[in-house]
């Protein structure tokens, strides 16, 4: 491919719903992006995080997402704290998404916060942020640029009334007394964010999206979950736990139709 | 009178190697009759890019005694314009038929080139619904890489398979069939009765890898019911003009199977999403052209499709 041709490319897919876009202008721009990207994620901060103060979070934690999507509608992200200081929460944040903040996961007593894992539509090239508040309040920020379009505007299929809240969950093997498992949580809903529209009737999806999950277990709080738009359909989360003794993992989803989803899960899995 | 060509020709090529390498595209255009009263225009194995205009599926048409059937009409507007004018070449009989075997824009977006035949617009009874869904989105996205007003209008179908349904071009009777969800929603395929030459569409690839957007268990359960049929010849959706079906079936059936076992074992194995894409059924790379284009996309459907068995 010739440098100055306009060799825009639909790799991959866009015979498949989920499209990925590599336009030569990401090349040619580059050094003004820098630029934007910077200024796009100082509106985005002033609008999450007011004037409180963003530190580098090198040293705190990591961010792990694929620098090309190969769905924009579905794009995984790992957090791994990795520093040596109390983290109360992380934000994870889509600096050029429509509602930018895709999460705050609040780690209850019953967490082990090392691991996190989600998986979140993007609507254009971006930077991801993750942002981890230290016990005494502190942010820390890491971030990682995604090529990804389209994951947010991408036709989702029907909503599935049927399975509407269904869950599994997915536990590491070896249940120890006091040793932390990791849980890999999945719920059945449509997300729809409201941007998707139904060309027959030219109206948009009324969005309905999950808003929040609980965690507990044995009474003890793990995780809370303030969620947006941004999450994929039938969301996927992965997050740590420290199991006291055997007991029930409880979970309880709440949406923007307020209807409220709520399944126990049995630790070990019987 | 001033052409085109000796426009193109007074001009620097360098300033506009979209517009010239579109020109070498229309010149190589063409179809092989691959059986009697059958033609068929190989597409690229490649995306669509500015310079090929999406004409990566295979098209081509079907000529009775009385009329013409487009099995495929292209992947733009002017995709299916060369079509038509390929058509022409050949016969000057109506064009009765346009096939539109599913909802992906590289097989559907030629069909605007034969809305003034007022030909019936032939496709499964769950394109429409995929059309109102994805549409309008396709073609957007098309015109962003093809520009405006180069990828053709969204056309609806005028005629529904929902099982199965024949059309008769004069002596020549093309038998179709609606399939289950497969390698996407809405998949249509066609066997001409008297070559005993089957249309798969994209419920075959050959050499290209293939795209799952459907289900990858509905997949493998409709290829034995193609095989079934024993056709003397197929003409996949992407791939060589012509091929035996068997062999190419089995190909494509290791290739399905292979990510539905390698898929299936990730997710028993607690193996997430973003892992599995880098080690499900990497063994087939060899054997597949834009692999590394399609296939972690591939292994995406299939765990969403999976991981809720």
């Amino acid at each position: 491919m010739g440098m100055n041709r306009p060799s825009v490319r639909l790799a991959a897919t866009i015979a498949i719903g989920g499209l990925t876009w590599l336009g030569c202008q990401a090349v040619a721009q580059a050094d003004d992006e820098e630029a934007a990207r910077q200024a796009r994620w100082a509106q985005v901060q002033r609008a999450v995080f007011a004037d409180r103060k963003v530190m580098d979070g090198a040293s705190m934690l990591q961010l792990e997402a694929p620098p090309r999507a190969l769905d924009p509608a579905l794009v995984p992200l790992t957090i791994t704290l990795t520093g040596t200081k109390p983290v109360k929460g992380v934000y994870v944040v889509i600096d050029n998404n429509p509602a930018p903040l895709a999460g705050h996961f609040i780690f209850g007593p019953a967490a082990d916060p090392r691991t996190l894992k989600l998986r979140v539509r993007v609507d254009q090239y971006t930077d991801v942020h993750a942002v981890a508040e230290g016990a005494d309040g502190q942010l820390y920020a890491v971030a990682k640029f995604v090529k990804a379009s389209g994951g947010c505007s991408a036709p989702a299929g029907a909503a599935d009334a049927e399975h509407l809240g269904q869950m599994k969950l997915h536990l590491s093997e070896g249940f120890t007394a006091g040793k932390p498992l990791q849980a890999q949580l999945m719920i059945r809903h449509p997300n729809f964010n409201g941007m998707q529209m139904d060309q027959l009737t030219r109206y948009y999806t009324p969005a309905h999206f999950i808003r929040t999950i609980d965690v507990s277990y044995a009474g003890g709080a793990v995780l809370h979950v303030d969620a947006d738009i941004s999450l994929s359909t039938d969301p996927v989360i992965s997050f740590g736990f420290v199991p006291r003794a055997r007991g029930q993992l409880k979970v309880a989803v709440r949406d923007s139709k307020q209807q409220s989803f709520e399944r126990s899960f049995d630790v070990p899995a019987g | 009178m001033v052409t085109r060509r000796s426009v193109l020709a007074g001009l620097c090529s360098c300033c506009m190697p979209g517009v010239v390498a579109r020109a070498a595209a229309q010149e190589a255009f063409s179809t092989e009759e691959i059986a009697a009263g059958i033609h068929v225009r190989r597409g690229v194995d490649e995306d669509v890019t500015s310079h090929n205009d999406d004409a990566i599926a295979n098209i081509g048409f079907i000529v009775g005694r009385k009329a013409v059937a487009v099995t495929e009409s292209g992947g733009s507007l002017r995709d299916g314009e060369r079509l038509r004018a390929d058509i022409r070449r050949v016969t000057a009989l109506p064009i009765r038929y346009v096939v539109m075997s599913h909802v992906h824009p590289d097989h559907i977006f030629g069909a605007g080139a034969f809305l003034a035949d007022q030909p019936a617009f032939v496709a499964h009874s769950e394109l429409p619904r995929a059309l109102a869904q994805r549409g309008e989105y396709y073609r957007k996205r098309l015109e962003d890489v093809l520009g405006a007003g180069n990828a053709g209008p969204v056309v609806q179908p005028t005629l529904l398979v929902e099982r199965g349904a024949q059309i008769d071009l004069g002596d020549r009777v093309l038998e179709l069939t609606a399939h289950a969800k497969a390698h996407s929603e809405c998949d249509l395929t066609m066997l001409d009765r008297q070559t005993q030459t089957l249309f798969p569409a994209d419920l075959l690839f050959v050499q290209r890898v293939p795209s799952l957007d459907g289900s990858l268990k509905g997949w493998l359960q409709e290829l034995p019911r193609l095989r079934a049929l024993r056709a003397a010849r197929a003409v996949p959706g992407h791939g060589p003009a012509s091929v035996n079906f068997d062999a190419a079936a089995d190909r494509l059936q290791e290739y399905l199977r292979s990510l539905l076992l390698g898929t299936r074992q990730a997710i028993a194995q607690g193996v997430e999403i973003d892992a599995a894409v880098k080690t499900v059924a990497q063994s087939q790379r060899p054997r597949w052209t834009l692999f590394d284009d399609y296939h972690g996309h591939n292994v995406t459907q299939a765990f969403k499709e999976l991981e809720w068995e």
